[in-house]
Formats: C-alpha cells, structure tokens, sequence
C-alpha cells in the first residue's frame, strides 16, 4: 500500500493512533511542521500561540476555512491559511487531533 | 487495518512512505544504522537534527558545529536596542545532546562527496549516508573596498553573530556614542542574509537612541531602491522617531561604494564622503566556505538544491539548506531554514528507502519589531516548482498599513511567541 500524498497519509496516521491507541504523534506531515514555529511544542501552545495539539478536527478545519475567506478575523492567520489547499488543511487538522 | 499498527508505520505513514509495519525496518536492515551527518547547529542544522534524531529513532544523528553555544540573529537587533540581554539570544546544546545526538564542537574543512566523507580540523573523518549542510554564511570581505576582518573592529557588521562578540561590540558603540551623534548603515544588495534585518535594525537603534540620546540621527545608505516591508517600516519611523531615520536609496546615491574605518568614514559611489560617529556594516554576502570551498556553489556563490529534496544540484547525496541555498524568492529566514531543514530530512530518509520525496510546502513568518508594542510582518507559503519555488498565488503578504495600534501591539506578541516556539522546536 503505498501513500504519496499527505492528507492521505495523515489520515492513515490517525487511523494508526486510534486502532493502536498510541499517544505520541509521530512527525507532522510538513504543512503542519509550519505551525510548530509559533504554536510550540508539538501544537501544544506557548506564550500567544494558540494550543492546537487534541482539539478536534472539524473545529480546526472550521477555523482555518474562516480565516481562509475572511470571515474570521486574525493577526496573521488571515494570510497564512490562504496558503494553503483543502487537503493540507484535512491534513494539518488530523495531525493535531490525533495528539492526546 | 487488522494488525497491530508500530509507531515506526505511523510515522512512515505520515511521511507518505509505505504504511507497512514491515516497510520502515527495512531502512535499518538495507543500511545497517543509516549515518545522517548534520553540519551546522543553527536554525537549519539544529532543526535537522532533532528532527531526524525524534522522528527516526533508527537513524545515526551526528552534528558537527564549532561554536559550544548557540546566538541567534534573531533578535539580535533587539540587544542593540537594549531590550534583551545576550543571554536571552543564547542556546546551548544541551537538548539536543540529552535527545541522542551525537555533537561534535569542530570545524568541518572538507567534504568527499564521492566518497562520502568529511575531514574536520581536529584530525577526525566522519562517513555518512546523507549529509545535511547548514553552514549559513560568509562575509565576502573585500568585495565592499576598505571593509576586511580589521575594518570589522571598529564598523561591526554584526551580521554573523559567532559567539555574540561583534552584537555586543556594536551595543557598546552606541552606549559610548555622544548624544548628537551620527550612526551610519551600509545595506547590501539582495540577496543576503534576513532581508527585513538591517531595517528592524534601524528601528531598535533608533528606540535606543529616541530614549536615551534624542538629537542623534540615523543615516541609512542603501544599495537598494526598494526594501522588505518598506512602507511599514517608514510608517513606523515616522510615527515612532520623527526624522531620526533618514534613509538613503541607492537612485539618490545611498550605495556604499568604500568604507574608511580610520576616518570612520562611508564613501557613497558618487564620492560623497559621511563622517560617522558609529557605523554598522551589513556586507555583500555568500554561502559558508565550506559549501564554496567543497565546488557546491554556482557562480552566484549560493548552493543550487533541488527544490523537493534539497539534494544539491553538484552532489545528491548532500541536502543543503539554511542561508547558504539559493531558495529564492523564499527568504534567507531562520524560519524557512527550519522547515526546509525538516523536509530535506524527510527526503534524505526517503532516497535511503528507495522511495521518492514527500510532498512539500514551506511556511516562513517573518516579524520585525519597529518599536516598543509595535511589530510588523511579512508571511509567505511555498511549494516546489517545475523550475524552483514558487510563491502560492494570493496568500501571505505584509501586515496592513494604516493607525492600527491592536495589530502592531499583538504582531510584536506573536513576535516573543516565534522566538520562545522556534528556538524550542529546535533545540528542545
């Protein structure tokens, strides 16, 4: 079974994290590596960086959607989610739900 | 899936290689303990590191790195502005130690990319299976007439921060400096090293100097007629210091053609001669030594990398990222080195496994701080391109211009928050 694509790929992470019941993540896939530069360690928060390690993903994914068309209002997460395709934002969200 | 997944499939997983629990052992047996050799211990190197050393238990991490202690540039320019101490820009390698990694405090001099292998002066030859090259940069002293190694004791450039020395050394000019006096900037061309650097530079000089020696002024010479986050900073300058910045375009004669350090003199390329009473020189730039010295720079004196894997156009089984790579029109940034660091491990991992590199998007923020409660930013996302990086149409950019008090406030926040998250990510 081979998987070359992220959201894939985080998915099937996550699937792995359920079924084995692992409790440490494994490395995010890049686009969610991006988010470690502010959101501390692992997406588990630090000084003004939002906490984004065990939250659920359909919330995130709600979030970076209302940042992505502006119906949110951010600092700079405005700017930063419309970088971004649907597939990486389903892969950034299973990443950091997956974390327990 | 029925079997008991490892954690090893799940972290092949995530990487997009076979979600097998059999496929990633497999790395282990075909290479023995694969040797991921790392050299340079900064925001590309450390990164590199820790990534690989906690995401690849199988891996064998070396880090070569000369200095014990590591001084970020980062906020380097806040020092200047006496806001932070050199401790609070230093780190120590500790974590990365205490996580496995095996760190050798010694100047690489060679790489055998034929024979894989790197010569370091202490006398020691490392072989390896990949390299991971983040040597940063070097001041191309000379290219600027008048500015040599002597000519930096007196006009630091501060640019390379070493063991903090020449940061400290400009600090102490400016506290010495006479209120009323004149502190010179001589700015390159692009490319170099922290593009929004020299003028956050400005900018805390400027906050040090409004409080503590209000008739000074700031002369900024500028190779260039246009600059990172410009009309943000310029609003900044006006708001915060009135006309204590005057910045000077390369079109109205702002390049610096010769530096005269016995006359504490920067000479413009149409001969006008600026008496200073402080200068700071940033210097044209180019990749580490060890990059140029071991035929992995092109004529530009930048490393060309493949933009998925970072491999090196001269030598593949060599990922060079951080300054020293020509990642254009991505920044020279301490946050594209992280993440990029993180991707050319991941490839490096894949090639070793017979696989190809995974997906890829880089991430960099850049915050500058222009005064006191008062932060400003540019965001860019990246992928690879047929023909390099690519910017992704419509998104990032700068912060919005305007009076908005809140979002500088929170930007210079976020800013503290950046430095406290990335320099854990790195370090631990």
């Amino acid at each position: 079974m081979h998987l070359s694509h992220p959201l894939g790929a985080a998915l099937l992470a996550t699937s792995l994290f359920a079924a084995g019941g692992a409790v440490a993540a494994g490395p995010a896939p890049l686009a969610a590596q991006g988010c470690l530069g502010c959101h501390g360690p692992n997406g588990a928060g630090i000084g003004s960086g939002a906490r984004l390690a065990g939250r659920e993903a359909a919330e995130l994914e709600s979030i970076m959607r209302a940042y992505r068309a502006d119906q949110r209002q951010g600092t700079i997460m405005n700017r930063i989610a419309r970088g971004y395709t649907e597939q990486d934002i389903a892969a950034i969200a299973a990443y950091f739900a997956a974390i327990r | 899936m029925t079997h008991a997944p490892t954690r090893r499939a799940a972290l092949g997983a995530t990487l997009g290689l076979i979600a097998s629990p059999l496929a990633a052992p497999a790395l282990s047996r075909a290479q023995g303990q694969a040797r991921l050799l790392v050299i340079g211990g900064g925001f590309g190197g450390a990164s590199a590191a820790r990534f690989a050393r906690t995401s690849y238990p199988e891996l064998q991490v070396t880090l070569v790195e000369p200095l014990t202690r590591f001084v970020t540039c980062p906020y380097g320019n806040l020092l200047l502005g006496g806001t932070r101490q050199i401790g609070d820009i230093t780190h120590a390698y500790d974590g990365l130690r205490a996580a496995g990694i095996r760190i050798l405090h010694d100047w690489a001099e060679g790489i055998d990319a034929g024979a894989k292998r790197v010569r370091l002066r202490g006398g020691e030859t490392l072989s390896y299976d990949k390299l991971i090259l983040s040597p940063g940069i070097a001041i191309r002293f000379g290219a600027l007439p008048g500015y040599d190694e002597a000519a930096a004791e007196v006009f630091p450039h501060a640019w390379v921060p070493g063991d903090g020395s020449q940061t400290l050394l400009l600090r102490r000019q400016l506290e010495a400096m006479p209120d009323g006096g004149v502190v010179g900037f001589s700015i390159p061309p692009n490319p170099f090293r922290c593009p929004p650097g020299p003028y956050e530079r400005i900018s805390m000089v400027a906050a040090y100097l409004r409080r503590h020696k209000p008739r000074s002024k700031i002369l900024a010479l500028d190779a260039k007629d246009a600059f990172s986050k410009q009309g943000l900073f310029q609003d900044g300058w006006k708001a915060l210091y009135g006309d204590m910045v005057e910045w000077v375009p390369a079109s109205r004669d702002g390049k610096v053609a010769r530096v005269d350090p016995a006359a504490k003199v920067f000479e413009t390329e149409f001969g006008e001669r600026h008496r200073l009473d402080v200068g700071n020189v940033i210097p044209p730039q180019s990749a580490a030594r060890i990059v140029l010295g071991s035929g992995l720079a092109a004529q530009t004196g930048w490393a060309e990398v493949d933009p998925r894997s970072f491999a090196s156009k001269a030598a593949p089984d060599i990922h060079i990222v951080g300054d020293a790579m020509n990642g254009a029109p991505m920044p020279k940034s301490g946050y594209i080195a992280n993440n990029t660091a993180k991707q050319a491990v991941a490839s490096a991992v894949a090639a070793l496994r017979g696989e190809a590199p995974p997906e890829a998007v880089y991430f960099n923020t850049c915050y500058s701080h222009v005064g006191e409660d008062y932060g400003i930013s540019i965001v860019g996302i990246f992928r690879p391109g047929a023909g390099g990086f690519v910017e992704v149409p419509n998104s990032g950019g700068v912060s919005p211009r305007g009076d908005l008090p809140e979002q500088r406030r929170l930007e210079a926040i976020h800013a503290d928050t950046w430095y406290a998250s990335i320099t854990r990510d790195m370090f631990g």
